[in-house]
C-alpha cells in the first residue's frame, strides 16, 4: 500500500475519501431511532418516578434515577456518540476508560473529604459564630 | 506491488504522499477534548455535590425548580440529538439541502433549550435565589450555566457551519467539521442527563 502507480493512486484516493464517509458516520437511521426510543424511556421513567411520587422511600427513587440516568448515558454513548471498543483502534475506547476513572477518584474522593470534614469540624457555639470573620 | 513500482517512470518516492488516516485523527483527537471537557463537568458536580445542601437558610430545590419545565426543556434537548442524527443520515447521502434543514431544525430546539433555560435562570434571580444567595445556588448556577454556555456556543458552532455548508456544499472539511459538531452535541446531551438526573430530580426529591 505504500507505493502506487498514479492511476492507482486516483483510484485508492476515491475509494478511500468513499470509505471514509462511509466509515465516519457508521449510524443508521435504525440505530438513530433505537438510542431516541430508549431515551425518551429512559427519561421518562425517573420523571415520572419523582413527580408522582410512585415510592414511599426516597433512597428507592433515588437508586432508580440514578441508575436510569447511567443506562442513558450508556444508550447515549453507543447509539448518538457510536462509541465501540474497535474505533480509532480503541483509542477513544481507551480515553473514555481513563476518563471514566479519573472522574469517579475526582467524585469519590471529594465526597468522602468532604465529608469527613463535615462530621469531624469542630461543633461551634454561637458565641465563636459571632467573633468570626 | 514491486512490479507496479518498478514500472513506474516516476521516481519512486520513499515517503508518504498523503496523509493516511488525517480523519481519523482529528476524530480522536476531538474526543480526547470532549473526554477533557468532561473533566470539568465533573468538577462542577462534585462541588455541587459537595455544596448542594447548604442552603444558608435560603430556598432548597424543591422550593424553586419546576419539574414540568425541566422536562420540557430535556425533550428539547433530546429532540435536538435525534435531528442531528438526521442532518448526519442525511450528510451520508450528499443531499445538501436536507442536511441543511435538519441543522436548521437541530439549532431551532437548541435555541428553544437556551431561552427556557434563561427564562428559569431570570426567574430564579427575580426570586432572590440567584447565585450569591447561598452555597448550593452558587453551585447550581455555575453547573446549569457551564452546560448552557456550553450549548450557546454550540449553536453558534452550527449557525457557523451552516453557512459554510451553503456556500461550499458537503466538502470533506465540512463533513469533518459537522462530525465533529456531532460529537460535541450529542455529548451535551449526555451532560445533561446527569445534570436533570441529579441536580433537579434528586433536588425536589430532598
Amino acid at each position: 500500500m505504500s507505493s502506487h502507480a498514479p492511476v492507482h493512486e486516483d483510484a485508492h484516493e476515491a475509494h478511500h475519501g468513499h470509505s471514509h464517509g462511509h466509515e465516519a458516520g457508521h449510524g443508521s437511521l435504525k440505530s438513530y431511532m433505537t438510542g431516541f426510543v430508549l431515551s425518551i424511556i429512559l427519561t421518562a421513567i425517573p420523571f415520572w418516578l419523582v413527580m408522582a411520587g410512585v415510592f414511599e422511600s426516597r433512597a428507592i427513587t433515588a437508586v432508580f434515577v440514578i441508575a436510569l440516568g447511567a443506562v442513558q448515558m450508556v444508550v447515549h454513548m453507543i447509539y448518538f456518540l457510536h462509541m465501540n471498543t474497535k474505533s480509532e483502534g480503541g483509542w477513544t475506547m481507551m480515553a473514555l476508560i481513563f476518563t471514566i476513572v479519573i472522574v469517579a477518584i475526582a467524585l469519590s474522593g471529594s465526597f468522602w473529604v468532604m465529608h469527613h470534614l463535615n462530621t469531624n469540624m469542630m461543633p461551634m457555639s454561637p458565641e465563636m459564630m459571632k467573633n468570626m470573620p | 506491488m514491486s512490479d507496479t513500482m518498478i514500472d513506474a517512470t516516476e521516481k519512486p518516492q520513499f515517503y508518504l504522499t498523503e496523509e493516511h488516516h488525517p480523519e481519523s485523527s482529528t476524530m480522536l483527537g476531538f474526543w480526547l477534548y470532549l473526554m477533557s471537557d468532561c473533566l470539568i463537568f465533573a468538577v462542577l458536580f462534585a462541588t455541587y455535590g459537595v455544596l448542594g445542601r447548604n442552603y444558608a437558610a435560603g430556598p432548597s430545590p424543591a422550593d424553586l425548580f419546576d419539574l414540568t419545565l425541566v422536562a420540557i426543556n430535556t425533550a428539547m434537548l433530546l429532540l435536538s440529538s435525534i435531528t442531528y442524527g438526521f442532518a448526519m443520515l442525511q450528510m451520508e447521502r450528499n443531499a445538501k439541502a436536507e442536511t441543511l434543514f435538519w441543522l436548521g431544525i437541530t439549532g431551532l430546539f437548541g435555541a428553544v433549550f437556551i431561552a427556557l433555560e434563561l427564562y428559569e435562570f431570570i426567574h430564579l434571580i427575580h426570586e432572590g435565589a440567584g447565585p450569591s444567595r447561598s452555597a448550593f445556588l452558587s453551585a447550581f448556577f455555575t453547573l446549569v450555566g457551564t452546560h448552557g454556555l456550553h450549548v450557546t456556543f454550540g449553536i453558534i458552532w452550527l449557525v457557523t457551519l451552516m453557512v459554510q455548508v451553503n456556500r461550499h456544499g458537503l466538502i470533506p472539511a465540512n463533513r469533518r467539521r459537522l462530525m465533529c459538531l456531532s460529537m460535541f452535541w450529542h455529548f451535551l446531551d449526555v451532560v445533561w442527563i446527569g445534570v436533570f438526573s441529579i441536580v433537579y430530580l434528586l433536588g425536589v426529591l430532598g
